[in-house]
């Protein structure tokens, strides 16, 4: 069963796929029979099975939403839900089958690992097949791990959080997920700890049709600090793949945590992900979001400020290209007083690409002091391209500080000729007046996804000058 | 037979938006040699510039605009540049998020970068970039916090000139064109920046000031002067011409110029 990539790659340098030599691949489709297939093919608990059928009946009882991107072509019958590549998780790469290892050579995973991180895990297709973290933050009671892995060493942590930030029935995707969730980090730092060096898991679709449904529950104890950082790639193939990952995270009083993403899916992946955090007193999540490629991108990271001092943070950078719809955004739901919030979104979009900036910022009643601020941006490169912004509000207190701000704008022609005037090409000039634009959320990266994320933007306007 | 002016407007009729604002101006300079363009506020000189730095909005009716003998009005405004022009904006354009020296780096690598036969450029080494860089901007008095601030945001009006002149200073244009450099500068912000322009030119090159003072031509002295009314040059002189101006006014010349 070998797959035919899409033979022309166009920009995406990630359009690749290797051959299928798999331990075992689902039929397509989806039903009560897969997916205690999947739980008895990893060797799950009782209450676990339960929580994936229930989660398959809300899945089926819910509608697909309609008040986003158009979902109309996406088949769930035509996808297949559960791949296993390798017969077991790698803690060497040498443990890793060479055809996937060298995908993610390709990718650059082994080099960055040595050079700057302190854990990966890497997920192809539905199961991680390598995971590894430094021995010292090991020692220090630090848990990585890949969250089938976390539900055999550590169910009681597990079954304690998981389910407790998005309930299966949050939405038709968390259900899905929940049903046939597979692979995904499991992160947990002890009270006081420190983790300086960015923690990275790679997210990899090969197969044609394929569903990657990872789970990620991150629990960041009192005093703690940890920077997670996810990276996601797939083949070009001209039929749908579809990504819905949960992410739960939960972060105690006086706590930190960072997520950063930088997906760039290919132009056939529908990825549509929910992402939520609850912060605790005096606590601060950071989102950052670089959304690049994939057919349509649903995703609104979240922050749940649940007590006094709680800080919320959402940075995105969305660009849609030709076909694309991003439609991304960001919901800040502050429960308790004296909470704050800040998001700055940022949106290209070029061709006849789509961007959305849909976000909620809510406050209780009662939530007094609350402060939020919502910056949105969205630049269009050319007459084709389309952007809307809804920026909700539901505000049930009085007393609080809410900014909002957002722009439209064009690449000024009288910027293009300044940059021209001095010799810079007309493309040139263009890219920079992009990595200008997004700089503001660049420059909170750590240096080498900076690079990286301007990289991609760079090789997305390749081609954008007539 | 000698060699062709560095620059030369021949017969130059053009406007904006179907309109005519420049009516058949000729104008020949040589290298090493500096012009001021005078003329009050309105008579076209900053029209004349953008056509001549290859501005995309402004049409050209008639005529040529002439650099090395080679009619430039078909080029666009970066080979322009890569031919060794240069245009100092009266406004300079804000372009947030892109910092000074990455801005500074690309223009250098277009400008000066060598051709690497495959289509793109070879880049100047950057240690010899960062070097250039904090030369030209001591000899400007340009404080190094420059180089990271983001281009002409949030700079004032003499910060914004200051700039201008820096990238001059990068490029190394042979002919640079300078649209009210002076106004917005105080008298030392104007002295600093016309001694650093007295520095970079040499006889190689050559340069159109444009001003409505004479306080400028007080600084970098031009050895020809001539005066726009209305989309022409109607006089053009020695420096005297200058101090005539700053005497008399455009009145005069505008009784003469209408008969
Ligand atoms: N973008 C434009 N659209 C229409 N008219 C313009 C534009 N720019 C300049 N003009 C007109 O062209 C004439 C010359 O302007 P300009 O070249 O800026 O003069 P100067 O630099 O000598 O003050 C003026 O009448 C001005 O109103
Ligand atoms: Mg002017």
């Amino acid at each position: 069963m070998v797959s035919k990539p899409d033979i022309d790659l166009g920009d995406y340098k990630y359009g690749f796929s290797d051959p299928e030599d798999y331990h075992f691949k689902s039929r397509k489709g989806l039903d009560e029979e897969m997916v205690t297939q999947i739980s008895d093919m990893k060797g799950e608990p009782e209450w676990m099975k339960e929580f994936r059928l229930k989660s398959l009946e809300y899945f089926q009882k819910r509608p697909t939403p309609t008040w986003g991107g158009d979902l109309s072509d996406l088949d769930y019958n035509d996808i297949y839900y559960y791949v296993r590549a390798a017969e077991s998780t790698g803690k060497t790469w040498d443990d890793v089958p060479e055809y996937i290892k060298n995908t993610f050579e390709k990718l650059g995973i082994p080099e960055a690992e040595q050079k700057f991180l302190a854990g990966v895990g890497a997920q192809y297709e539905s199961e991680v097949v390598y995971h590894s973290l430094r021995e010292d933050l090991e020692n220090q009671g630090v848990i990585f791990l890949d969250m089938d892995a976390a539900l055999k060493e550590h169910p009681e942590i597990v079954k304690q959080y998981m389910g407790t930030i998005i309930p299966p029935n949050d939405n038709k995707f968390a259900a899905l997920n929940s049903a046939v969730w597979s692979g995904g980090s499991f992160v947990y730092v002890p009270k006081g700890v420190k983790v300086e060096i960015p923690l990275q898991a790679y997210f990899r679709i090969n197969a044609e049709n394929m569903g990657q449904f990872e789970r990620t529950l991150i629990i960041v104890e009192e005093d703690a600090y940890v920077h997670y950082v996810e990276g996601c790639t797939a083949p070009t193939y001209t039929t749908n793949s579809l990504h819905s990952a949960v992410v739960e995270i939960i972060v105690k009083e006086g706590g930190r945590c960072r997520y950063t993403t930088i997906q760039n899916w290919s132009k056939n992946t529908y990825n549509l992900v929910t992402k939520r955090a609850a912060a605790y007193k005096n606590a601060t999540m950071e989102w950052v979001d670089g959304n690049l490629g994939s057919k349509l991108t649903m995703k609104y990271p979240a922050v749940w400020l649940m007590e006094p001092g709680a800080r919320g943070e959402v940075l995105s950078v969305a660009f849609a290209t030709d076909d694309m719809h991003q439609d991304a955004g960001a919901k800040m739901v502050h429960v308790a007083p004296n909470t704050s919030s800040q998001i700055i979104s940022k949106s290209i979009s070029k061709g006849t690409g789509r961007s959305t900036y849909r976000g909620l910022v809510k406050v209780h009643k009662g939530a007094s002091n609350v402060k939020a601020n919502v910056v949105c941006d969205a630049l269009l490169l050319d007459e084709s391209s389309r952007t809307d912004t809804y920026p909700y509000m539901e505000i049930e207190e009085e007393q609080v500080s809410i900014g909002h701000e957002a722009t439209v704008s064009k690449v000024a022609e009288e910027q293009l000729f300044y940059l021209q005037s001095r010799g810079v090409s007309e493309a040139d000039a263009m890219s920079m007046i992009v990595s200008g634009f997004i700089e503001p959320v660049a420059k909170e990266l750590p240096l080498e996804y900076a690079v990286e994320l301007n990289r991609l933007i760079q090789l997305e306007m390749e081609g954008s000058v007539g | 037979m000698s060699e062709a002016p560095l620059f030369q407007v021949e017969n130059l009729h053009a406007g904006i938006e179907g309109e005519e604002i420049l009516k058949g101006v000729d104008l020949t300079i040589n290298r090493g040699e500096i012009h001021a363009l005078m003329g009050p506020n309105g008579s076209g000189k900053s029209t004349l510039a953008y056509i001549v730095a290859g501005h995309p909005n402004y049409e050209v009716f008639e005529g040529r605009v002439l650099y090395k003998g080679e009619n430039v009005l078909e080029l666009g405004a970066d080979e322009r540049a890569q031919l060794g022009m240069f245009l100092a904006f009266q406004y300079p354009t804000t372009i947030p998020g892109v910092s000074m020296a990455n801005f500074l780096r690309l223009a250098v690598n277009s400008v000066k970068g060598e051709d690497d036969g495959e289509g793109g450029k070879k880049r100047i080494a950057p240690r010899e970039f960062r070097k250039m860089l904090r030369e030209k901007m001591q000899m400007l008095n340009i404080d190094e916090s420059f180089a990271t601030r983001y281009l002409n945001e949030g700079f004032s009006g003499g910060e914004k000139k200051r700039a201008e002149i820096l990238q001059m200073a990068m490029l190394e244009p042979e002919f640079c064109i300078m649209d009210e450099t002076d106004s917005g500068l105080d008298i030392d912000a104007l002295r600093t920046v016309s001694e650093g322009v007295n520095k970079l030119y040499n006889d190689n090159m050559a340069m159109l000031l444009i001003t409505h003072y004479q306080r400028l031509l007080n600084h970098i002295k031009p050895q020809f002067v001539h005066v726009m009314l209305e989309g022409q040059i109607v006089q053009s002189g020695g420096p005297e011409l200058a101090e005539e101006l700053e005497a008399k006014g455009y009145d005069w010349l505008k009784e003469t110029a209408s008969v």
